[in-house]
């Protein structure tokens, strides 16, 4: 492994608890919602921060261990940081902002390097600007080339599209995932934006206030995430309390009055259910219709299922526009979740 | 009209303003950095003679440089060195006087400093020093180089408190505030005239620098 982290770090009543390693040339997603913990961990990573308990390592190299009071200073640890709002030096222009970084080059190479990555990055034109001259994609690769000058061993990303518009967005997606490919090293990627990591990474460690989950691969996320946490943050929202059910191999849902077939899992107490895994279906059950949501391409029905209590929550469903107009006008509709589509997870 | 307050003053402004804007950048540095009390304490000490009477700044001087007190007396034994009463005496009391107008716009300047340019100059692996001289300094020149023009005029309008430590010695330590007082006291209005219009065309001169350099730097890049 390329970049290794296990670390600790108390702040006031806020503890950080992590524990995840990227491989060389992958590029591992830290997956949270805002104040989970993400940026004090590239933090503590960068050397920014000091961790009170833990050990760093990338290429072999140990950044920091607690135990053996190492703790290298940000200029000696080789990890690139792309910051939110990218930081570039408002003072210089994107030339001297990128070969600054170049200073530990003989001066005659200066020149060329700055130039390769001027064009590397698709700068060209924009050399003599100033950070506020540029747009939020150009200062984006401005900064990514300074980061690059720097010759890093690993890259960290806060939230690299964050402060872009969402027209831009997909674009600088795609540019950015190019730049890392070419990188070759470990790359951690921070977001709240499960589709933005899912596109650009196939390992999570997902966070949820300071602790990190194990490592898994994205599929296994979305399948089983596990935890009530995990599947809120990969896009679950409905989320209920169950029992075994009265057969084996079938859940009973008090709150919503229902049993449906599902092995039941050892330590589940809550079930989540994706909005696009609830199908209408004519065996299925009865379920009023709350209110309808037209989304740009999709359609999104609030269910209310037959027998449930007054104050169990609505059942979500995500339809597509196509399937929608088929469905009869109706003020109640039956629906049915696939088995597999039920996730059993632990609080 | 004998110069000489006029050369007196502006070397004596020149070199405390020397002192003081190093003196008043590392304070503003340090303190800015240091825990909540300390800071606050430090605070109130270091913007002291800001508000005291610039003749209680001379006599808490005198206490210190006079020559049968602590720091004088060994200068004359060891040196042979009086501190006090020379032209060069001035900068003591200029500089203290002066050091809170340099210490307070550097410290506004510094705290309103966006930290992540500086983490991100130590992820790049650019030294602390680099950081410091051609990173915090330049995006923070518009504070630094008005509290260097603040303490620039302050040091030459200062009379309070140079008049205890140097005195008024024509030729030797008169200074232009210390001359006024001086021709006025001995009833020479019309050359006490001259001297208020050179000191008037002086400072009204420095403030126009001062407006100008706010104008023109303004953050370029804002």
């Amino acid at each position: 492994m390329a970049l290794t982290a296990r670390i600790q770090k108390r702040y006031g009543n806020f503890l950080l608890d992590v524990d995840f390693s990227a491989g060389s040339g992958e590029s591992l997603a830290l997956l949270g919602a805002s104040g989970c913990g993400k940026s004090v961990s590239l933090r503590c990573l960068a050397g920014i921060d000091r961790p009170d308990w833990g050990h760093i390592e990338l290429d072999g190299q140990v950044l920091y261990d607690g135990q053996r009071h190492i703790n290298l200073p940000p200029q000696q640890r080789r990890v690139g940081y792309l910051f939110q709002q990218y930081a570039l030096f408002p003072h210089m222009t994107v030339e001297e902002n990128i070969a600054v970084c170049l200073r530990q080059l003989p001066r005659s190479q200066r020149r060329q390097r700055a130039a390769e990555l001027i064009s590397q990055l698709r700068l060209e034109g924009t050399e003599r600007l100033r950070p506020h001259q540029l747009s939020g994609g150009q200062q984006q690769r401005a900064a990514l080339a300074r980061i690059l000058a720097s010759d890093p061993a690993a890259i960290l990303l806060d939230e690299p599209l964050a402060a872009l518009d969402s027209c831009l967005k997909r674009q600088l997606e795609e540019e950015l995932r190019d730049v890392l490919d070419a990188f070759g090293g470990p790359v951690i990627w921070v977001s709240h934006d499960r589709g933005e990591v899912y596109r650009s990474c196939r390992r999570v460690c997902v966070l949820d206030s300071g602790k990190s989950s194990p490592v898994t691969g994205f599929e296994e996320l979305l399948t089983a995430p596990g935890t009530v946490s995990a599947a809120r943050i990969s896009g679950c929202e409905v989320f209920v309390p169950i029992l075994p059910g009265p057969e084996a191999g079938t859940i009973s849902i008090p709150s919503w009055n229902l049993v449906l077939p599902a092995p039941w899992r050892e330590g589940a107490s809550m079930l989540g259910v994706r909005p696009e895994c609830v199908k209408p279906s004519a065996d299925g059950f009865p379920c009023q219709i709350v209110r309808i949501t037209e989304d740009i391409s999709s359609v999104r029905l609030s269910l209310h299922p037959l027998g449930a209590a007054r104050t169990a929550p609505l059942l979500q469903m995500e339809l597509s526009k196509s399937e929608w107009t088929t469905l009869p006008n109706q003020k109640t509709i039956h629906v049915s979740i696939p088995a597999e589509s039920l996730l059993l997870l632990r609080e | 009209m004998d110069w000489f307050p006029l050369y007196n003053s502006l070397r004596i402004a020149a070199i405390s303003t020397v002192i003081v804007f190093f003196l008043g950048i590392a304070g503003a540095y340090y303190v800015a950095r240091t825990p909540r009390l300390v800071k606050g304490l430090l605070d109130v000490v270091l913007t002291l003679p800001l508000v005291l009477p610039p003749t209680v700044v001379g006599y808490l001087l005198l206490l210190l440089l006079g020559p049968r007190r602590p720091l004088g007396s060994w200068f004359i034994e060891r040196f042979g060195l009086r501190l006090t009463m020379q032209w060069w005496s001035a900068v003591f009391a200029t500089t203290v006087v002066a050091f809170p107008l340099m210490y307070r716009t550097a410290r506004g300047a510094f705290e309103s400093f966006d930290e992540t340019l500086a983490q991100a100059g130590r992820t790049l692996g650019l030294g602390n020093a680099y950081i410091f001289w051609r990173i915090r300094m330049p995006v923070c020149r518009q504070g630094i180089l008005a509290g260097v023009v603040l303490t620039f005029a302050r040091a030459l309008g200062e009379y309070g408190a140079t008049a205890m430590v140097a005195g008024y010695t024509p030729g030797r330590t008169a200074t232009i505030s210390t001359t006024v007082y001086q021709l006025w006291r001995t009833n020479e209005d019309a050359l006490a005239f001259r001297w208020v219009a050179v000191n008037l065309a002086i400072s009204a001169g420095v403030l126009l620098a001062l407006n100008l350099l706010e104008r023109k730097a303004v953050k370029p890049w804002h």
